[in-house]
């Protein structure tokens, strides 16, 4: 089947500095694809060429058949392409329950869609999904008082509100306690499987990104530097070199 | 339930407010004019907030819409040879048609860029105004218009305006009232809390700002004919599109009282027509130094408002309901209680 | 319209209009090169700047009226704006540095509104100039005529500016100024007294404005209620060229006022400060789409 996600040989240099250069990724529907490498590889940066938040200086990114390379990052999101970011975001003045209302999808545009209250359909699904990150006993607390790791899982959790078709996730374990790690890999595995969500994810944790992806892109300088099985990357030479070579 | 309970006791409260309202206008005769004016600073200072507190948008030009409201009825009156009361009501439907036009073209311009930008490029939007309007013959010029002498002694002028900026006033209440528990009102906080964030998950921001903006132009317009036939002239600069004083004093009211929220700027422009008739009183001559010492304050000092104070004060209270419809914010420490307690027993 | 036919009739008029023009345009500048100091080193928008130019003039109106040479009050209001300054940083703003830009314009608008009217209330609203009896130079066979005055003005802009430059690029204070605005928490770190820094900063933004405000009241006139223009004009200006930009301020600075002087003459003197306003907003929005273009927002 064609990829969800298609990113060819995009390239985007801020000011001197190439971040990224002729990278080609691709994204199967329904997949869990990782994305590693050193600090500084360029990861970050591919994420947002391809979420829309800033313009990419060469190739073409399509997303579910469609051509995003010129779309903005609101457009690209309704479209069904979600990202978390690296410091966590989530709308701190509002309760959780309203941070998760605000981004349940909205079907009609008009502005009659704009003017309605939130049906108790919506309010169940915001509870579950909170239930489902384990923050359903704080959904009433205003998110700016969480802690990181559960503003990080109400990130989460709006994302998957959001019901998007690929969520690109930024870190997801960084900052986790390490006894809640796998209770959040095996989260992201049962969003994949039970909700269909297609996952590309940056990580660090080797061993979540072995546990959790199928496909695994490893980039350094800014380049594209293998791609494989996880087990295969992690034997790759080229690999080790460039995590070791860079400490 | 508490809530149900807190949901009764606003609503009283509410309630209370309207029936002094009315009520007042003819046991405080010689007070008609300034408690007309107590309404229009309601109206002032929640339309001011609605994408000022809600959406963290700073506005310093909402006095534009109030004033083409002032000059619309009273062109109407004047030229339109209608009887009063129908030239007034059609003065003031044409005023908030164009009111909100003025918003839905200068919005798209100028609120699709971040907070402060917007703020500075409004600073101007009164003075503008003001002289466009005082170099325009057919609308009088630097003078202003007269419009058209109420049907009636004054006595009776000053309570059929009081009670036309109380309904105003309280149509605003109650439309942000409901607004503010709509979707619409989550993705204005959503954009005051975090804009980048609310783009990257797919919210039109710029169309839910121009429409915030669409909507408090729309009750400012409304409410220009009505104060231009209390106060019996349009000026273009004392009473139209007066930004050293309503414009500013918009924007003190809201964060005074608690910007943000639904009370606050009521609960503001209370305390700020008391302070006002007090500084107006006392300090004759250094009132608006005195004005302008007290934004600073607060601002400074002070930035939480009335309601903000008070909701550290007494969490309690606010468990609820005093913000029913407006983003409320839950204090951390009850809910830790009741946590503690959920995790327990499950 | 009749004054579009004189400038097409009389060319030579063009010439003083741009002379007017160029001369207050500099002191335009200066009063932006303030604000992006502040903008860039506290990261704040000072709402207030335009009275800070304003107080400088009524300094230089009462110094005159009490007998000080008037191009020597210069120097002075320029000293009592860094002291009004740095007084008001200490109250103030050093509370605001840290917070989001809508409570600093709040800040910065409350006070130019305090400022304001003060100014209105302790100098009443007459409009007021200072004539500092330099005569005035007859160019073109007196068609131009330059007050003597407006070039010391522009030659005492310029060398502000110049001073100013060197200031930041060879004093200390200076390269601490610099450090802070690029990363306020790695000077910090090796040791800047970033607090200081702020206080310098602000104080010195007023000093500049104060200069400015000085030299308005020779070659022009002030009241109370002029400062909101001069922020305006300032705030414009920087956006335009932006914040690192000497050069680009000093040319748009001269361009605004030549562009002022035009609309002035064109569509009457009372729109004229209409269309500075009006002219902000013209610029913003272009300012936004060429951004729009490349994914960004003016921010």
């Amino acid at each position: 089947m064609s990829a969800l996600l298609e990113v060819s040989a995009v390239t985007k240099s801020f000011g001197g500095v190439v971040a990224n250069r002729v990278i080609s990724i691709s994204v199967p529907q329904g997949a869990i694809v990782g994305l590693i490498g050193p600090n500084g590889s360029g990861k970050t940066t591919l994420f947002s060429s391809i979420v829309g938040a800033h313009t990419i200086d060469a190739g073409a990114i399509h997303f579910d058949g469609r051509d995003i390379t010129r779309l903005r990052v609101d457009a690209i999101a309704r479209l069904g392409l979600i990202r978390t970011f690296q410091q966590t975001r989530v709308y701190r003045g509002m309760d959780c329950m309203r941070n998760m209302l605000v981004c349940a999808p909205c079907e009609r545009e008009g502005l009659g869609a704009m003017l309605q209250r939130f049906p108790p359909a919506l309010l169940e699904r915001a509870e579950s999904l909170l239930d489902f990150v384990g923050l359903h006993a704080k959904r009433q607390l205003r998110a700016g008082t969480l802690s990181f790791g559960q503003q990080k899982l109400l990130e989460i959790a709006m994302a998957l509100m959001r019901e998007p078709k690929l969520l690109l996730l930024d870190e997801p374990t960084a900052g986790i306690n390490p006894t809640l790690i796998n209770s959040l890999v095996e989260r992201l595995r049962r969003a994949n499987a039970e909700l269909g969500v297609t996952l590309l994810v940056i990580e660090h944790n080797m061993r979540v990104m072995m546990s959790l992806a199928e496909r695994v892109y490893c980039l350094a300088h800014g380049e594209l530097l293998a791609a494989g099985a996880p087990q295969e990357l992690r034997r790759d030479a080229r690999v080790i070199e460039a995590y070791l070579g860079s400490h | 339930m508490k809530r149900g309970a807190n949901a009764c006791r606003l609503a009283a409260l509410a309630a209370l407010v309207v029936a002094l309202g009315l009520v007042a206008p003819w046991v405080f005769p010689q007070a008609v004019t300034q408690l007309a004016f107590f309404w229009l600073m309601v109206l002032f200072a929640l339309t001011w907030d609605v994408l000022g507190g809600q959406t963290g948008y700073n506005s310093f030009g909402n006095v534009v819409f109030f004033g083409l409201g002032c000059y619309a009825t009273a062109l109407v009156q004047r030229d339109a040879g209608l009887s009063y009361f129908t030239s007034l009501a059609a003065g003031m439907g044409l005023s908030a048609l164009l009111a909100v036009a003025a918003a839905a073209l200068l919005g798209p311009l100028i609120l699709g860029m971040r907070g402060q930008y917007f703020a500075i490029a409004t600073l101007g939007l009164g003075t503008v105004a003001a002289d466009l309007f005082a170099g325009w013959d057919y609308v009088g010029g630097g003078s202003g218009i007269v419009p058209a002498l109420y049907p009636g002694p004054i006595g009776e002028r000053n309570r059929f305006f009081c009670y036309v900026l109380m309904a105003l006033a309280l149509l605003t209440f109650a439309s942000l009232r409901w607004l503010y528990g709509t979707r619409f009102g989550a993705v204005l906080n959503a954009i005051r809390d975090d804009e980048d964030k609310a783009e990257a998950m797919g919210l039109r921001t710029t169309r839910h700002k121009v429409a915030a903006w669409m909507l408090a132009a729309f009750f400012l317009g409304l409410a220009g004919g009505p104060v231009a036939g209390l106060v019996g002239f349009v000026d273009p600069r004392e009473l139209a599109f007066a930004g050293t004083s309503f414009g500013v004093w918009m924007v003190l009211m809201a964060v005074l009282g608690g910007k943000g929220t639904l009370w606050g700027p009521v609960i503001g422009a209370a305390v700020f027509h008391v302070t006002q008739e007090l500084f107006w009183t006392y300090l004759l001559g250094w009132q608006r130094v005195a004005l302008g010492l007290l934004i600073v304050v607060i601002v400074v000092f002070f930035p939480q408002g009335v309601l903000g104070w008070l909701r550290a004060q007494r969490p309690q209270w606010f468990h609820e309901t005093l913000d029913e419809g407006a983003a409320a914010a839950q204090p951390a420490q009850r809910d830790e209680a009741g946590m503690r307690a959920h995790e327990r027993t499950a | 319209m009749d004054n579009l036919a004189i400038l097409a009739q009389a060319p030579v008029f063009n010439l003083q209009l741009l002379v007017d023009g160029v001369l207050i345009g500099a002191l335009f500048a200066l009063a932006a090169f303030g604000m992006a100091l502040v903008w860039g080193v506290l990261r704040i928008i000072n709402i207030a700047q335009g009275e800070f130019v304003m107080l400088g003039g009524y300094v230089v109106v009462y110094a005159a009226a009490a007998g000080v040479p008037p191009l020597a009050a210069v120097p002075l209001a320029a000293l009592a704006l860094y002291v009004l300054g740095w007084l008001l940083y200490r109250a103030v703003i050093w509370r605001v540095v840290d917070q989001d830009l809508f409570v600093s314009v709040l800040a910065t608008f409350g006070l130019s509104i305090l400022l304001q009217q003060l100014a209105n209330q302790l100098f009443g609203a007459n409009v007021r100039s200072v004539d500092p009896g330099l005569g005035t130079l007859l160019l073109v066979e007196g068609s131009i005529s330059v007050p003597y005055v407006k070039l010391v003005a522009f030659a005492a802009s310029l060398a502000l500016g110049v001073a100013l430059v060197l200031f930041l690029k060879r004093s200390r204070l200076g390269q601490a100024i610099r450090a802070t605005s690029q990363n306020a928490r790695a000077a910090r770190i090796v040791g800047v007294d970033t607090d200081r820094v702020f206080a310098s900063t602000f104080a010195l933004n007023a000093a500049i404005c104060g200069a400015a405000g000085a030299l308005v009241s020779m070659t022009w006139v002030i009241h109370p209620y002029f400062g909101l223009a001069y922020t305006v004009r300032a705030f414009m200006i920087v956006v335009v060229s932006g914040l690192g930009n000497l050069a680009g301020i000093v040319a748009w600075g001269a361009g605004l006022g030549v562009a002022e002087q035009y609309a002035g003459f064109l569509l009457g003197a009372q729109f004229q400060t209409a269309f500075v306003f009006g002219l902000l907003v013209v610029i913003l929005v272009a300012r936004q789409l060429a951004l729009h273009r490349r994914r960004m927002v003016l921010r």
